[in-house]
Formats: C-alpha cells, sequence, structure tokens
C-alpha cells in the first residue's frame, strides 16, 4: 500500500452501498490521497453492489453483474472484502479483523448496515439463529441467490411483512411466474409511510396481479414444503418464505467498544458518536433526524463525512434528511414523503386527497404555510416528480394544486401570459398570417412565390403543411372576404 | 451575384448576395445539404450588417484611458501597438502579451492568428470564446473516439433515422433550417425547458425530459441504466469495437430510474418511456445522440457529454452508418476554430503544443526552431481573469469576440479588461468590448474578404468575397501582417491573401488529426464536400470511425463518470436557479444582430422567462421589470410568464449588455478538463426591481 506521507488513516468498516459511497466522495474529493488514506472493510466476499436493485434481480432486471458499484482506483482508497471487523479498541484506535489482524485508524467511520429481523415465529429461524428451512431474508447477494434457488414459476410463495421490501419483492415473484401471499402484522401495508386509504388502494392493485394480501394477520407458524399458518388458523401455501418483516442495527461492535447506542449508534450533526474519533453513517446510525432504512439519508451522511474527514469542509453539518419512499414495482407508481399520518383538526394544515379506487390511484398532500409537509401519491407519476422536489428543496406549492396532481401547472388566476399578437405561421421568419394574406392580395398564389414575398417556410420548413393548407383554403376568393 | 455562406453559425446556410431594390447588398437562399434552400430571420437580414450606420471606418486611439477614443490613421495606430507591445515585452517578457480570439474567424484567420501569438509575440497566452461553447465537446470526443469532429457524419445523416436524442440542444430556435433534417425522426429532448424543439418533439410523437438545471449527467446515467435493465445495451458491438465498457456502467448502477426521478425532477416513467424509444431505435441502427450547450456549459460538462457518449455506445451507435453521436457545434467556425492553433494548448491541425513531434512540423512549416515556440498557455476564463494580475498580461489583443457580454461573470471580466495597460481590439463596429480599448481598429466583416469555414459537420467551406471593405477598413489579416513587420517579423512570414494562407495551413497540418492538406480553392470552387481529414490528393471523409476509432488501438473509450450537484446550489437567499441561452433573433453577444432593426425590433431588450406560480410569489406579473440577482449581479429583465416552465428554474437569454447582461449573474466556476464555465447554472432570487 502506497501511503501518502502524513495522509490520516481513516478505516471504514462496511462496505455496503453507503460505506462504498463514503470512499467514493473520498476519491473525488481528495483523488491523489494526499489528505486522507482510506481502508474499507467488508464481510461479504463480493465487491459493493447496490442493494437497492435486490428486488429487481428478483424479479429478473437485473443480474449481479448489472448491480455492481464502481471502486475508487484512487491511491488513497483500498477495499478490503471478505473480512469482518470483531472488535473495536477505542483507546488503542485500533481494530480487530476476523483474521487475526488490527488496523489502526486515525478516524473510524462505522457503516456496518442493518440485518433482517426475523420475527419469533416458529420454524421461521433455527436455534442457532439461521434461517429456517426453505425461509430466506432479502438483504444481501447471497439472500437474493438463495431466493431464486428455492422459486419455480407456479410455486407457492409467501412474503412476511408487507413494507417497502416486502411489496417489491412480492411484485417482483409475481413477475417471475411465482403465486404470491403478503402478510403483514400492522392494520395496513406500508404502515409507515402511507395511510390507509392508500394502502386499502394499493392492497387492491396487488389484488388484480394476483398477489392476496393478508393486513393485520400474525404469522403463527412456518411449516416448511406446506406454507405459513396464521393465527387465524389459515395455512398460506408457499414453498418459499421470505422474510421482509423489518431490520435491526448492526451497532454490536459499537456497544461492545462502550460507544453509546439504542436501536442504532447514535450521532450528532458531525456523525460523530460518542468516542469523537469514530463515526457512523447509513442504517446502523441513529440521528435525530431519523432517515434510517432508506439509502438516500445515508449517501447524504457519507457525502458530509467525507467533506469533513478530507477537511475540503471541516464545518460541514449533517441536519437530517428528506427521504421519500418510492415503491418500485413494475407498473405501480407510489411516492410518499414527510407527514402523511396527520391530525384532521390541526388548523395549521391544508390537505388535499383524491381518491379514485376505479383508476387505482390515491393522491394526498399536506400543506402548511404554502409548503409541502408530506404527501402520498399512487398513480401520479408526473406529479410525484415535481413533488418530491418542491420537498426537497422547501419550495412553495403552486395555488392551483389539483392541476398540479395532474401533471401541469397552470397560472394562477390574475397571472395569465400577455395577449398573444396576431398568430404567427412562420416563426423561423416571424412570418403572421396576416402578411400571409397580404401577399396572397398581392398576387402571391403558390408556396414558392409567398415565400419569395414573406420568407414563409423558409427556415425549419415546420409550417410548409400550414402555409399549404391556407393557399388552398384560399384558392381564388379573397381570405379575406 | 455572389454565392457565399451566413456569417453566423455552424450551420454556415448558403446563400446568394445581390444588389437589392435599393442597390444594397440581400440575402437570399442557396440551395445547399445543410440548409436545403432555407434561411431564418438572421441569414434573410444578414446583408444589412453590411451597412450598419455605426461603421468603423478609422482606427480609434487614446493615450489616457480618461479620454475619448479619437479617431487616427492607420501607422499612427499600428506605431503606437507596436511600440507599446515592445516596451511591455521588454519589461515582463513575452507572456505579458495576450492575444483572445473567436470562433468567428474564419480558418485562415485562426490560424494566422496563432502562428502571430507565437512567432511575432512569442508569447503562450493565446485563446478564444470557443471556451465558452464547445470544448466540453471537444475533449469528451477527443477521450471517447480519438479524435473531434463535431459530427463524424454529414447532417443529412440524421434525417432518415428513426429517432434523434438531442441532450441541451435547441436547434429550432437557434439554428432553425437544421430542423429541416428533424422532422422525420421522432425526437427525444433533454431541456430544463419547453423549448420551441422541445414542443416540436411532443407535436411528433416524441418525448421531452425536463430536469433541473445541473442535472443532466444523472439524467443520462439514469438512462444509461435503464438501457442495460431493459436489455437494450448492444454486447457484441461493446466487445468488438469499446473498452472501458464494465467501469462506466459501474457508475450507472447507482442510478436506478426512481433515484434519477428524485435527483433530476423527470418522472421514472418518461425515462422508461425514453429508454424504449431510443433503445428500439438503436436495435436497427437507426438512432442518433447529439448534445449541444445546455450539456456542455457546466464545471462538469466533459463528464456529462462523455455520458451522453457513453450511452451512445452501450447502444452501438458511433461508428455505423445510419447511426451516431454528434456535437452541434454553435459558432460560425466553431469547428475550424477549435482545430488551427488559437488554443493555448494546441497548433494547427488539432495537434498538441506539448507534442515534440508536433512542434517539429509546425517549426519547420514556419521556418523557426522549435525551441522558439513557446509552451501551453492559460484557458480562455482564466486568461481573461488574470489580466492585469500580479502575474498576468499586461496587454491583449482582441480579434473577432465581446467576452465583456458572453463571459460568465461580466463586471469582474470588464474590471479585468480594465486594469490592463493596453488593449487593442479588432471589430467593425463599437462593441461593448471594443469601446473599452485603448486602440480599436477597423476591420472588414464576412462578405468583404474570402476564407473557409469549417462547419459543424467538419465539411471545410468557401466563404467568397461579395464587396469590397469600406474605405480605410483592412482585413484581420493584413492587420497581423502589419503589425508582425513592426515586431520585427520578416515580410513574408505574414501572407495577406486568405488562399495563401490556406495553402500554408495545408502544409502545416499534414498529417496531423485536422489534415486540410488537400484543401484547395479549385476544390473548394467546384463544389466538392470536403469533410477532413482530407489528404492531399485524396479522398474527403463524410463518415469517421467506419472501421476504426482513432484511438492507437481502433477502439472507442467509455469514460467512467460520476453525478455531482452543479457548482452553486440553491439556498434560502438564492432559491431559484437561472439558466442561459439564445434566441433565434439574435447570435451570442448581439454585436452585429442588435444592430439590425428587424432582429432588434422583434426582441428588442433581456427578458426573463418565468412560471406564473413562482412570479406571483415574487409579487411579479406579465410585462413588470424584475430585478433577477444571483452572487455576483443583477440583471433587470421584463417578466415572461411561461406555464410550461419549470417552478424552480428563470430563463434569461445572454444577448444583451449592460444591466440587461444574463451574464451578470453566471457562475465562473470551471470545467477541470475543458474550462469551460457554468453559464447554465447559477443560483438567484427574484423580485421586482425598483
Amino acid at each position: 500500500m502506497n501511503t501518502v506521507q502524513g495522509a490520516r488513516r481513516i478505516v471504514v468498516v462496511g462496505n455496503g452501498m453507503v460505506g462504498a459511497r463514503f470512499a467514493e466522495e473520498t476519491a473525488r474529493l481528495d483523488p491523489l490521497g494526499e489528505r486522507v488514506h482510506v481502508t474499507v472493510v467488508g464481510a461479504e466476499h463480493h465487491p459493493a453492489y447496490n442493494r437497492v436493485l435486490l428486488s429487481g434481480m428478483v424479479a429478473g432486471d437485473y443480474t449481479a453483474d448489472q448491480i455492481r458499484l464502481p471502486v475508487p482506483d484512487t491511491p488513497g482508497v483500498t477495499v478490503r472484502t471478505g473480512l469482518a471487523a470483531v472488535s473495536l479498541d477505542t483507546a488503542g484506535r485500533t481494530v480487530t479483523l476476523d483474521d487475526g489482524t488490527a488496523l489502526e485508524y486515525d478516524e473510524l467511520v462505522l457503516a456496518t448496515g442493518a440485518r433482517a429481523a426475523f420475527p419469533p415465529v416458529t420454524g421461521v429461524s433455527a436455534p442457532d439463529g439461521a434461517p429456517g428451512e426453505g425461509v430466506c431474508a432479502l438483504r444481501d447477494l447471497d439472500d437474493c441467490r438463495r431466493l431464486l434457488a428455492l422459486v419455480r414459476p407456479g410455486a407457492p410463495v409467501v412474503v412476511l411483512g408487507g413494507g417497502v421490501l416486502g411489496l417489491e419483492a412480492a411484485r417482483g415473484l409475481q413477475s417471475r411466474g411465482a403465486r404470491v401471499s403478503v402478510v403483514e402484522s400492522s392494520p395496513w401495508i406500508m404502515r409507515r409511510q402511507i395511510d390507509r386509504p392508500a394502502a386499502d388502494i394499493l392492497r387492491r392493485r396487488y389484488d388484480a396481479l394476483g398477489v392476496r394480501v393478508h393486513s393485520w394477520r400474525v404469522a403463527s407458524r412456518w411449516i416448511p414444503g406446506t406454507g405459513l399458518e396464521l393465527d387465524d388458523g389459515r395455512v398460506l401455501p408457499g414453498d418459499a418464505l421470505v422474510v421482509t418483516a423489518g431490520v435491526r442495527g448492526n451497532i454490536e461492535l459499537a456497544k461492545d467498544a462502550g460507544i453509546e447506542v439504542e436501536h442504532g449508534i447514535l450521532v450528532d450533526d458531525t456523525l460523530a458518536t460518542s468516542d469523537a474519533r469514530v463515526h457512523a453513517v447509513g442504517d446502523c446510525a441513529q440521528h435525530p433526524g431519523g432517515g434510517a432504512g432508506l439509502v438516500q439519508p445515508g449517501w447524504e451522511q457519507a457525502g458530509v463525512l467525507a467533506r469533513r474527514l478530507t477537511g475540503i469542509e471541516p464545518q460541514a453539518l449533517y441536519s437530517g434528511s428528506r427521504p421519500v419512499t418510492r415503491l418500485k414495482a413494475e407498473g405501480i407508481e407510489l411516492t410518499a414523503f414527510g407527514e402523511v399520518h396527520t391530525d384532521d383538526n390541526d388548523e395549521d394544515l391544508e390537505t388535499l386527497t383524491v381518491s379514485d379506487p376505479h383508476g387505482g390511484r390515491y393522491a394526498k398532500l399536506v400543506v402548511r404555510e404554502d409548503r409541502l409537509v408530506g404527501s402520498v401519491l399512487l398513480g401520479f407519476p408526473e406529479a410525484a416528480a415535481t413533488l418530491s422536489q418542491l420537498h426537497d428543496t422547501g419550495a412553495p406549492v403552486p395555488a392551483d394544486r389539483l392541476a398540479l396532481l395532474q401533471g401541469a401547472v397552470p397560472a394562477p388566476v390574475g397571472q395569465e401570459a400577455g395577449a398573444q399578437a396576431a398568430p404567427v405561421v412562420c416563426r423561423c421568419n416571424a412570418v403572421t398570417r396576416d402578411d400571409l394574406e397580404q401577399a396572397w392580395l398581392d398576387g402571391a398564389r403558390t408556396r414558392e412565390t409567398i415565400a419569395a414575398a414573406t420568407r414563409a417556410t423558409t427556415g425549419c420548413g415546420g409550417c410548409v403543411r400550414d402555409v399549404n393548407a391556407l393557399l388552398s383554403g384560399w384558392d381564388d376568393k379573397s381570405p379575406v372576404g | 451575384m455572389t454565392t457565399t455562406h451566413c456569417p453566423y453559425c455552424a450551420l454556415q446556410c448558403a446563400m446568394s448576395l445581390e444588389p437589392g431594390p435599393d442597390g444594397r447588398p440581400a440575402a437570399r437562399p442557396a440551395p445547399f445539404p445543410t440548409n436545403r434552400g432555407g434561411l431564418c430571420r438572421k441569414g434573410w437580414t444578414s446583408a444589412e450588417v453590411l451597412g450598419v450606420p455605426d461603421r468603423l471606418t478609422r482606427p480609434l486611439l487614446r493615450k489616457d484611458r480618461t479620454e475619448d477614443l479619437v479617431e487616427v490613421d492607420w501607422d499612427t495606430a499600428l506605431d503606437h501597438v507596436a511600440e507599446r507591445l515592445l516596451a511591455l515585452r521588454a519589461e515582463h517578457g513575452p507572456d505579458a502579451v495576450a492575444v483572445f480570439g473567436s470562433g468567428g474567424l474564419t480558418n485562415e484567420k485562426s490560424y494566422t492568428l496563432g502562428k502571430f501569438a507565437r512567432l511575432a509575440l512569442g508569447t503562450s497566452q493565446i485563446d478564444y470564446n470557443g471556451r465558452f461553447c464547445m470544448s466540453s465537446a471537444a475533449a469528451a470526443g477527443n477521450k471517447a473516439f480519438g479524435l473531434d469532429r463535431g459530427m463524424p457524419f454529414p447532417l443529412t445523416d440524421v434525417g432518415s433515422s428513426k429517432v434523434v436524442l438531442l441532450a441541451g440542444a435547441n436547434p429550432a430556435e437557434t439554428m432553425p433550417p437544421m430542423m429541416g433534417h428533424l422532422s422525420a425522426p421522432r425526437l427525444i429532448v433533454i431541456d430544463p425547458r419547453r423549448s420551441a424543439t422541445a414542443q416540436v418533439a411532443l407535436d411528433n410523437g416524441g418525448l421531452h425530459l425536463a430536469p433541473r438545471p445541473g442535472t443532466d449527467l444523472a439524467l443520462a446515467l439514469g438512462l444509461s441504466h435503464l438501457m442495460g435493465a431493459r436489455g437494450w445495451i448492444d454486447r457484441d458491438y461493446l466487445e468488438e469495437r469499446t473498452t472501458g465498457f464494465e467501469r462506466a456502467w459501474e457508475h450507472a448502477a447507482a442510478w436506478w430510474p426512481e433515484i434519477t426521478e428524485q435527483v433530476t425532477g423527470v418522472p421514472a416513467v418518461a425515462l422508461r418511456e425514453a429508454a424504449d424509444m431510443l433503445g428500439a431505435a438503436a436495435r436497427e441502427h437507426s438512432a442518433y445522440i447529439l448534445t449541444g450547450r445546455g450539456s456542455e456549459q457546466h464545471a462538469k460538462g466533459t463528464d456529462t457529454v462523455s455520458a451522453w457518449i457513453n450511452l451512445a455506445l452501450a447502444l452501438g451507435l458511433p461508428g455505423r452508418e445510419g447511426s451516431g453521436y454528434g456535437c452541434i457545434t454553435g459558432q460560425g467556425n466553431g469547428q475550424g476554430g477549435r482545430e488551427h492553433g488559437q488554443k493555448a494548448d494546441q497548433l494547427p491541425g488539432y495537434r498538441r503544443i506539448d507534442d515534440p513531434a508536433a512542434r517539429a512540423h509546425v517549426a519547420s512549416v514556419w521556418g523557426v526552431d522549435p525551441d522558439t515556440l513557446p509552451g501551453p498557455g492559460r484557458s480562455a476564463f482564466e486568461l481573461l481573469d488574470s489580466l492585469g494580475e500580479g502575474g498576468g498580461p499586461r496587454a491583449m489583443l482582441l480579434f473577432g469576440s465581446n467576452p465583456v457580454v458572453s463571459a460568465p461573470d461580466s463586471s469582474r471580466i470588464r474590471s479585468r479588461l480594465n486594469s490592463l495597460d493596453l488593449l487593442v481590439t479588432a471589430d467593425f463596429v463599437l462593441s461593448e468590448t471594443a469601446a473599452l480599448g485603448d486602440v480599436v481598429l477597423p476591420v472588414a466583416q464576412w462578405a468583404e474578404e474570402s476564407g473557409t469555414m469549417t462547419n459543424l459537420e467538419g465539411r471545410v467551406l468557401r466563404r467568397n468575397r461579395a464587396l469590397p471593405p469600406p474605405e480605410g477598413v483592412r482585413t484581420d489579416l493584413e492587420v497581423l501582417a502589419a503589425l508582425a513587420v513592426r515586431l520585427g517579423q520578416p515580410a513574408d512570414r505574414f501572407p495577406t491573401e486568405p488562399d495563401t494562407v490556406l495553402a500554408e495551413l495545408g502544409r502545416a497540418t499534414a498529417g496531423a488529426p485536422a489534415d486540410y492538406s488537400g484543401v484547395t480553392p479549385e476544390r473548394l470552387a467546384s463544389g466538392e464536400a470536403l469533410y477532413w481529414p482530407v489528404r492531399a490528393g485524396a479522398e474527403p471523409t463524410p463518415r469517421l470511425f467506419l472501421d476504426a476509432f482513432a484511438h492507437p488501438d481502433g477502439r472507442a473509450r467509455l469514460v467512467p463518470v460520476a453525478h455531482r450537484p452543479p457548482a452553486e446550489v440553491t439556498d434560502e437567499a438564492y432559491p431559484l436557479i437561472a439558466t442561459t441561452g439564445r434566441l433565434m433573433g439574435h447570435y451570442q453577444s448581439g454585436a452585429q444582430t442588435r444592430r439590425v432593426p428587424e432582429l432588434a425590433g422583434a426582441e428588442p431588450e433581456v427578458y426573463v422567462e418565468v412560471h406564473p406560480d413562482t412570479a406571483a410569489h415574487a409579487g411579479l406579473g406579465e410585462g413588470d421589470l424584475a430585478a433577477v440577482t444571483s452572487r455576483r449581479g443583477v440583471t433587470r429583465a421584463r417578466v415572461r410568464l411561461t406555464p410550461t416552465a419549470r417552478l424552480d428554474t428563470v430563463f434569461l437569454p445572454f444577448h444583451y449588455a449592460g444591466e440587461q447582461a444574463a451574464n451578470n449573474l453566471t457562475n465562473p466556476a470551471l470545467d477541470p478538463t475543458s474550462r469551460m464555465p457554468e453559464f447554465k447554472v447559477s443560483a438567484v432570487r427574484l423580485e421586482p426591481a425598483r
């Protein structure tokens, strides 16, 4: 390893999407490795890949090769895969790896991510914590490969957990030809991100695809080879069970080293933990602004921390994100963000709701003081793009919110554009209909003579048809008569 | 009657000049493949520029900046210039004198200007305004293909394809006759605005994707991502004709449609539709990707163009008949102007000034020792920004350019030019920049002299002289020759006859990437379509890369590129993005077109295009006078309400001067490779003007 003399040593534990992004950002900010030397260690044997697209792999849209993420090839970054960190000594500033070696650091970045939480249901996990027979999570590439090996076209599959990942996996499995059921223990699917009316319409959309959704039902037993037994005694047939019932942050390394943790590793706006030289980003981190579970806040944290630790912007702060949840399920356009479980009696809030169960569409906009504070959009793909950017930038919401949902934003009352002058036929040469009439009255009867007299049709040529139509309409009559 | 080509853009429409009813010359369209007998309103009215009332016909001089310019004779002016240049050189060294050129100059002038700088002045400090428009695409094209010819195929090829993607290009506004080639294909237009071209796309069954300004690199990566996910990638082509796909692809892997939507504001459904439309046409080898200034004028413009080229390569478009990638060059001689040595790092023929073999060849043609040639100098904005500073040049000679209007951060440029010991400008009217000069030299324009231009397809063509220049006016070549002699150069080293210069340019470029050695007056006069390279006695090259790309291994290279935010992001104080561009009725800084009554009358003043809702929040209505303010300056512009505009983006055309100059706002953050400024993204606020 060619470490530049004087470069500070940063060790990153975790080569997932956020750890890899931190390395990439560092490489961009410090391309010659003059400021820092970054060593990334990842427990998986694969190079970093885009975990978000695992459900797309299930759907058959991607191969493993297609979701690989870039590895910086700058002298300041070293990536070591297939190595797990087993212990952390904050006093000695060393991380010990599972091959027995240790890495010294000046700054440590924990990007250990999260793992699937397996609910305490008989048969779902073996006594040693490993998945039971026919059971599979969907957190990493190995899970994905195992799942694809379990699923045959026409075979029944049960998805346990009707959150974003579960619904994406269900859509992907269904498009591969599996018969899919989804079980959700909350009153409705995507309970955290969307309101109940939206969930009802979303459930109907899945129903139409042949995916059965069972909300507010608790699993009682996984019977390998048969299926999943529910609390009401029904058994949903399943050759495989996909567990997408939430995640648990990988916080043990920090916790064992005496760093403060709750459900995640506690960090402040500088992304430092209770130990100033140890930082945490992504799903393992717990920031007061929330946001774990989506990649976008983790990437923003990686960017901020890279600017801090390279000294490019040592005062950079992470003050929380405005994450957007976007369901990736073919044919279903669902976007949700911000506060959507609002109190109808809150007088500071204006809520616009459009429900179209027949069309499979639903929209809810929550506005406070002209700013969008939350939204659910099912089946409004054009509006979703505009609205999520309004939310992101905090720009004011246009006056006509209903029109906004239709993808067009008309002028507010009193703000119409100026009256058009005489209609222009040939834009390139600013020739109006009046000009053409005058030329006709002056004797021009063919497109060629009209062109010679007015220049119409000689620019882009787009008005040839219009000019011909006018000429044939006028024929030998007076155009104005 | 004289048949020639238009004085404005790189389409170089053919036209005839003949006396009109009033006896003054008038332009009429002439048949030619690029304009197919058409002209836009700029072309139709171009001859009026020949007779503008404020034409300069006598040199102007002031020995003290506080005094007015006064008319002097040529010897007085040139003697003064030479004397001052020699004194500054003696005191501060040869790099104390800088030269600034233009993509509007003929090949012969570009060539002579570069030679004049290196030999007569001995300075490395020469660059040109093409840095503001085509250098990002040039850099990306060189990286990918080993050669930069804007369109490596005739424009007429495009017309028979099924789909054309236009990224940051608005030809319906900026070069209307080009649209004749785009009427049959379906168009996918990438532009933050519902431009005239975007409207044509929608009217003809195509698509308009309107990304937030500064996110088009993410959009290109997002489309590349979808090509992989939806199976449109041409694996055999990548295997046989390219290198670097795997690494470039990894950057696209992070841009799935939904995240691309969040960053760009383009709906994922629209991305999928565009990917399938383009992918299906590419499968039939019947698609083109063309980029314009909207892709280029960013602090990441080179990478953005690389991302579009990567997409074209992934689809197997370049180097095949019927499909391809091209850059739509803007300035009249933007192509030839970037080939013949007025760039800081370049010698004629697209040779590199740091290449010993190139130096030896050119030095032998010029009859000098290669060691006497200076090395690379500063790029355009850096050059302008260094003027009069500690180590920067103390004098500048400026030809065919108006940077006070066209460069970013106008007030800074103005103060830098004012800090010079000597500013010499050559122009035909007293443009905003010429007016700052200590010496203003009245020179011939367009139809008053002949010379060659290289159009957007890389076709060399000849502009013919239609009439003599007014009494007292000299050509740029005559000015350079007269100065060179006064600076101690042999008289025969700087010929003034364009054909003599062309012959020498041919020898200097023989064997170079842009080889003009076969371009002769006779072949030009015959109407032969001389696409370069055209070697002496050989056939021209209408289509490059059909057998191999220009890298030594014959393969095209995909360059891994990553998206990053623009140099300036919006915040509470500057919540909107201003983006700049062009109008049909004006050309560049407007020095010519603002003097044509018909054009000036149609668009007499700058406007700001703004969404009605955004305007309402700013307390503005249609026709109100707005102050648009960035961290660098203010532009006062008339509000034009545009319901198709993005809520977060305002647009201003940049053809106007003074407090109407859009470049009062723009950010001079430079692309690290092309050194092009970020004209397309400035954070601004909008309020009523007081």
